[in-house]
């Protein structure tokens, strides 16, 4: 009796439950394959913007196109030599003042921040208000260091638009890039190898400088090339901060226009739009270049770890 | 001994400055930013710089309404367009795609975050612009706020996209496990535990993305149109406010710092120290909501 009445009910149960199942599954299917056309929406974007820059742009690049100078003025004419030239000048001098500055603020705040907050409040406080300030850095938009850039390299301490001006406020730009990427690299050495460096009787500072430091370094590496590809592809702080000139500085006070700014002025100044797409393409390469780079560095770096 | 010891703290020391030069930077912007506005703010005044929306310089009037509202619209365009975008790729990287297809669109969206802006630029201008120009409606010229929504979505996309998926990974898996052993299918997973639990961290890679777009300036000079003009619907459909032309806060300093003096220029400083000011408040609201989100992770997890 109890089973006659118990086995419609549980056969109707469990149909239930089998059509909300299947409603259940439709329905991830349904949204599983929104968020899968999310992700090809995202790669076709990549590869439409590349696709173009590179495709159309290669055709106005040469061997001459990248060994000629630009003339300058409205014609557009020549190619990109002098813009190429400065665009290393300032990736140079804006890193070396940069590495050294971002690097030290990073070791400081890995290797020595912890025990100083332990034991002083006041650098406790000191020490979270840093942190704060690198967030900050880091989320001001270009065009407001390069309007410090002119107010107090250009115009203030008399540099003019140079590439002094301009590295210096590079420089304030790319800092919180280099602190955090070291900070990172800093903080996957294990902490046996200090241990063991400090045991042989080498002090805190032979130990970064000869243990910690050199295991770190690819990591490092990997910031300061991410940095490489920032200047490069920066244009705000250099279009208010380097001048603009089409001639090659020969000297660090003089100014004058990387691969990018020579884009903007290409496009907005003249009509040769063909040239401003083969300088884009010439970026382009570029940024992949060292986007590789980054990405063969830092799957090497994972591997060691992950064998280690 | 001793030498090594007078080195060790030397090091600590100067290494010491260099940390706190990131403090002395932040001051060092705040302050000359705000001392070259001094003058604007003295001399035209508060509410006749932020409240007004006629800019002639050549007439002694600097009103930055318009191009707040430039830099608002823009803004809210590139994050309806982006933003849906960002959160699936980001919700697919972290949740459904198979290994060899991350791998692939990772770098990708990484690749996405390195292109320079001018070069997104220059592609608006030269296939963007066009198509929409063909759009039929008088006064529509191709460049405006449209036009600059959509080159702006993309350029903030790897941006959300990033943070966002950090946000996902971060939510521990014992969440998804008791999920799925009630019986709940993956995307209700997603849905009611993986997003709720994430949601600080999802809302702070949205905010951050504003950030960024409020900052853009090159490629907005580029596809914005840049003329100083309250943003308003060209004909009775209000949708055609897209079409219409504008300039951003950070396009006018860009465009105007190199040949300006006196009160022009200290008027560009004070339209960078309203930019400054909405940055700030943007970034500080989605650096504690990344806060609270690892707080929340934590004590859970504990």
């Amino acid at each position: 009796m109890i089973n006659e009445n118990l086995e419609p009910m549980l056969h109707n149960n469990s149909a239930t439950l089998r059509s909300n199942l299947k409603v259940r599954s439709a329905s991830q299917n349904f949204w599983f394959s929104i968020m899968w056309l999310a992700g090809l929406i995202t790669l076709v974007v990549l590869l439409l913007v590349l696709g173009y820059v590179i495709v159309q742009g290669g055709k106005a690049v040469n061997w001459e196109f990248l060994t000629t100078a630009p003339r300058g003025g409205l014609s557009g004419e020549g190619g990109i030599s002098t813009t190429l030239g400065t665009t290393v000048y300032l990736v140079i001098i804006t890193l070396l003042i940069a590495t050294p500055l971002g690097v030290g603020a990073a070791i400081y705040l890995i290797e020595y921040a912890g025990e100083q907050g332990l034991t002083s409040p006041i650098m406790r406080v000191l020490i979270s208000i840093t942190n704060f300030a690198v967030e900050t850095l880091a989320g001001i938009p270009s065009i407001i260091f390069g309007l410090f850039g002119y107010a107090l390299f250009v115009s203030t301490l008399r540099f003019g638009w140079s590439l002094l001006s301009a590295s210096l406020a590079g420089a304030c730009l790319v800092l919180p890039t280099v602190i955090r990427t070291t900070e990172e690299a800093l903080l996957t050495v294990p902490d046996d190898y200090r241990r063991g460096s400090l045991a042989l009787g080498a002090t805190k500072w032979q130990t970064l400088y000869k243990v910690v430091l050199p295991a770190g370094l690819p990591g490092i590496i990997t910031g300061i090339i991410l940095s490489v590809g920032r200047i490069i592809s920066e244009t705000a702080v250099f279009f208010v901060t380097l001048g603009g000139s089409h001639r090659l500085p020969t000297s660090i006070m003089e100014g004058g226009r990387t691969l990018a700014l020579h884009l903007y002025y290409l496009a907005m100044d003249t009509n040769a739009f063909d040239k401003a797409m083969g300088t884009g393409a010439v970026l382009v390469i570029l940024i992949i270049l060292i986007n590789l780079t980054i990405n063969i560095i830092s799957s090497k770096l994972t591997a060691k770890v992950r064998g280690g | 001994m001793s030498g090594r010891m007078i080195a060790d703290k030397t090091v600590k020391y100067v290494l010491f400055v260099n940390a706190i030069l990131s403090i002395v930077i932040v001051l060092a912007i705040a302050f000359f930013i705000f001392r070259e506005s001094i003058q604007a703010w003295t001399e035209i005044g508060f509410s006749d710089i932020v409240f007004k929306s006629v800019w002639r310089p050549g007439q002694d009037q600097y009103g930055i309404l318009a191009m707040i509202v430039g830099s608002v619209a823009v803004t809210f365009g590139a994050i309806v367009l982006g933003v849906p975008l960002a959160i699936g790729s980001a919700i697919f990287l972290g949740e459904i795609a198979p290994k060899g297809v991350q791998s692939l669109l990772r770098p990708a969206v990484q690749l996405l975050g390195g292109i320079p802006s001018v070069v997104y630029g220059l592609f608006g201008m030269v296939v963007l612009v066009p198509l929409l120009r063909r759009i039929n409606v008088p006064g529509n010229s191709g460049y405006g706020l449209l036009a600059a929504s959509i080159v702006l979505a993309v350029m903030i996309l790897p941006t959300i996209t990033s943070v966002a998926e950090d946000a996902i990974r971060a939510v521990p898996d014992s969440y998804r496990s008791g999920s799925l052993a009630l019986g709940a299918t993956r995307w209700q997973t997603i849905t009611q535990v993986v997003i709720p639990a994430g949601k600080s961290g999802i809302v702070a890679a949205i905010i951050l993305g504003v950030g960024r777009a409020l900052g853009e300036t090159m490629a907005m000079i580029m596809v914005i149109g840049n003329s100083v003009i309250f943003p308003q619907p060209l004909t009775a459909n209000p949708l055609t406010l897209f079409l219409s032309q504008a300039r951003t806060l950070t396009g006018n300093i860009a465009v105007e710092i190199s040949y300006a003096t006196g009160v022009h220029e200290s008027a560009l400083f004070a339209t960078g120290v309203v930019l400054f000011a909405l940055i700030i408040i943007v970034n500080v609201s989605a650096r504690w909501l990344i806060n609270r989100q690892s707080a929340i992770t934590t004590t859970r997890q504990g």
